[in-house]
């Protein structure tokens, strides 16, 4: 008996040793738990199950990995609570504007090691690279996604004001004639425009001085000259002030940003609008848009040499303070969820499909960030896979490749859009307005926000 | 015979002499001092770590460089110049005052004539004031973004049809810049006007009913007896929610910040909205400098003007 229990326990504890061992062995690798942004707040239960499979299939491929969806929309106020308090995710995006800047007074982490180590670094495209790179040559944001303004509009309200749904305006004063019709056929404002004081009514006030060719700012950094109050900017508000208050074509409200004019627009209530070219993406998460009403057009250009179609975009940083080995996973992360699709057809395939299962849009058009050639191949791996109307949005894709890209003013980016949004909102609630007056007042703001770097 | 023979013969105790009693930390613990400081502890650390402790920091923060991502320089009394000379202070001083005037002539007597309204209903008073109070128990937040929705500029805007109906309007509200501070009042009154209600129908029940007896046999109408009687016996309630009213107004954010964003044109910028915008309106890093001094003048100017006003009413109270 007594040797039987003695076995019993020497085997007993021999089992255990060994099963220690083996743990010990696997729980050498430690598990890093990174926070990434997701998906903009009020998304559909579609796209948040998109976006937790792709999340699944990244840590089924790194099990050393925990990523943490956090949700996460980018706007001015709330990006700066964020920073000050710390709060902002491992992994988060920011847009073109801010990065450099972000990167010099060491709010980004620094990525050029890791990022030099990507295979396809050497394939960005260089203006578009540049805009993640702060002043001392430090990679410091990955390019997410580039796109250009465009002019999106309702085929059904073009379609009811008697107008031809694939001939989009290509002139201004087209825009304008075709705004009259829809508004008085249709009832529904015929264009409208972002005018809410979060720097969208300076962003849009911009674009549209960049189509008639005129220029916010004249050089670079903190010793760049405004030049808000030029003549071009003069022709839009005019422009402005005729469709709102002599056509009545702008509808009765005009404190609309960015989310709401988006969900305006999907409920069938705007006729046409400008935001970057790949909007679809969240009228279709947020706003449940029937894609048939959907129109994209490329903006009209004047016929001036330095006419141009404004271009932003969104890098994706990863936060200062963590550590080397989260710092690893956040790289691991960004090439996973935001480059391999571009670069790798199995990915971009893998991509395209949990997208399509879960009824989000695939081939919404944005800019090359590599070079046109990649550009088009990668669309051709996911061409089988494209839900959204591509064919409504022809004219945009065969204008804009002609079509002069300029990146937006480059000094104090923000500050210079906050400082025109008073003018915006002057000129569509005030017969009156002063716009030469309040123009100038908005320049003095712009470069003494210029000269002070912020 | 004298006293001294009366305790001698009698045996009376003399009072027995007082003993000072030495003051140590140890009598002091045992005289209950201790437990005062426990039970006092947890209102000493709250107060403290969320009150004393940030008016400590925005007093230090005003006289710093400071956008709480990078280290803090000292500038001295810079930021209080950077205010005062910015244009937009100006116009945001105008607003608050604009906001703060209309509060006061609209929104602080609708109250009052509801209070006394409501006190001559004999029955159903209980319903009234459950009605009245409502408004108060909605969320501020989303009393002010359906109120947002109700303000909708078109003619298919829910005020603008309702008003359709008697042929008034449509009134453009929030996307005028006459219109929207009036706007911000109407909702703002709506709001809160429930609770002074309360208040009011409480300080009522305190005013002598034989007052408003001798009142009708004088031959004084409703008006009259409102006028010579109530107001004068609600004097110092009065006097306090005005002053509370003008201070809260002093303050308004919510309405400009969900409803306008301080637009149009800066129609409905305010001081508290300023300094939400110095703080966090920079996507880059606030100015926590420029925003906490703003906020000392406005603490002090509120307080200069409360101690003003407590002064001037003094005589009128019914103290």
């Amino acid at each position: 008996m007594k040797s039987i229990r003695l076995a019993t326990a020497v085997v007993a504890a021999g089992l255990l040793a060994v099963c220690a061992t083996a743990a010990a062995v696997g729980s050498t690798k430690k598990a890093v738990t990174i926070s990434v942004a997701s998906l903009i707040p009020g998304s559909t239960p579609a796209a948040i199950q998109q976006f937790n499979e792709q999340v699944a299939e990244f840590e089924r491929a790194h099990p050393s990995i925990k990523v943490k969806p956090v949700e996460y929309q980018w706007t001015g106020p709330t990006f700066a609570a964020k920073l000050a308090a710390g709060t902002l995710p491992t992994v988060f995006e920011v847009p073109f504007t801010d990065a450099r800047t972000l990167g010099d007074n060491g709010q980004l982490a620094d990525l050029t090691a890791g990022a030099k180590a990507l295979p396809y670094v050497s394939k960005y495209n260089k203006a578009v690279l540049a805009e993640g790179t702060d002043s001392k040559g430090r990679i410091v944001a990955l390019p997410k996604g580039a796109y250009a303004q465009a002019l999106h509009y309702n085929r059904k309200l073009f379609a009811q004001a008697g107008l031809n749904p694939n001939k989009p305006p290509r002139t201004w004063a087209q825009v304008e004639a075709d705004a009259l019709a829809i508004t008085q056929k249709t009832g529904k404002p015929g264009y409208v425009e972002m005018a809410k004081d979060d720097n969208t009514a300076g962003w849009i006030l911009t674009t549209l001085v960049y189509t008639l060719g005129g220029r916010m700012e004249q050089g670079i950094g903190t010793r760049a000259k405004a030049t808000v109050d030029n003549k071009q900017t003069i022709s839009a508000l005019n422009l402005l002030h005729h469709m709102r208050w002599v056509d009545n074509s702008m509808g009765a409200n005009f404190d609309y940003g960015w989310s709401d004019i988006n969900q305006a627009f999907a409920a069938g209530n705007i006729g046409m609008y400008i935001s970057g070219s790949d909007v679809y993406t969240n009228l279709v998460q947020a706003s449940k848009i029937d894609p048939s009403i959907y129109g994209l057009a490329a903006l009209p250009l004047a016929k001036n040499k330095k006419a141009g179609v404004l271009g932003g975009g969104t890098l994706v940083a990863v936060k200062p303070t963590v550590s080397a080995a989260e710092k690893a996973a956040a790289l691991k992360w960004i090439d996973f969820f935001y480059e391999e699709p571009l670069i790798s057809k199995a990915q971009a395939v893998r991509n395209a499909k949990t997208l399509v299962a879960n009824k989000q849009p695939v081939g919404v058009p944005a800019l090359p960030l590599f070079n046109k050639k990649q550009y088009d191949l990668a669309n051709s791996w996911i061409k089988p896979y494209i839900n959204v109307p591509i064919a409504q949005m022809k004219p945009f894709l065969t204008d804009i490749f002609a079509q002069p890209l300029i990146p937006e003013p480059e000094a104090s980016t923000q500050s210079v859009y906050h400082a025109l949004d008073a003018v915006v909102e002057a000129v569509l609630t005030n017969r009156n307005a002063d716009i030469q007056g309040m123009l100038k007042q908005a320049n003095s703001v712009a470069q003494q926000a210029i000269s002070s770097g912020s | 015979m004298d006293a001294i023979s009366d305790i001698e013969v009698k045996g009376a105790a003399l009072p027995a002499p007082r003993h000072r009693v030495r003051r140590t930390p140890l009598s002091w613990a045992r005289g209950g001092g201790l437990s005062a400081l426990v039970f006092m502890a947890p209102m000493l650390i709250v107060f403290g770590a969320f009150s004393w402790y940030p008016i400590v920091r925005t007093v230090v923060m005003s006289l710093q460089h400071t956008n709480l991502v990078q280290a803090p320089t000292w500038v001295g009394l810079d930021n209080f110049s950077a205010v005062i000379h910015d244009p937009q202070t100006p116009i945001a001083v105008k607003n608050t005052a604009y906001f703060a005037l209309l509060a006061l002539v609209f929104g602080y007597p609708i109250p009052l004539a509801a209070a006394v309204l409501m006190s001559e209903v004999r029955r159903a008073r209980g319903w009234f004031s459950a009605l009245a109070y409502l408004p108060v128990v909605i969320p501020p937040v989303v009393a002010v973004l359906l109120w947002k929705v109700f303000y909708d500029g078109s003619s298919v805007g829910v005020f603008n049809t309702i008003l359709g109906w008697v042929h008034l309007g449509p009134y453009p509200w929030l996307q005028s810049q006459q219109w929207a501070m009036p706007s911000l009042v109407l909702e703002s009154t709506w709001a809160n006007a429930g609770g002074t209600v309360i208040i009011y129908l409480a300080a009522l029940t305190g005013v002598n009913a034989e007052l408003y007896e001798a009142a009708s046999v004088d031959g004084a109408g409703l008006w009259q007896k409102v006028w010579r009687v109530t107001l004068p016996q609600l004097r110092g309630v009065l006097l306090v929610t005005m002053i509370l009213q003008i201070i809260g107004t002093a303050q308004v954010f919510l309405e400009p910040f969900l409803f306008t964003s301080g637009g149009p044109a800066n129609a409905t910028l305010t001081v508290m909205l300023q300094i939400y915008d110095y703080a966090f309106g920079n996507s880059l890093g606030g100015d926590y400098g420029r925003a906490t001094a703003l906020s000392l003048m406005l603490a002090g100017f509120l307080a200069v003007f409360s101690l003003v006003y407590l002064r001037a009413t003094r005589s009128w109270s019914t103290e």
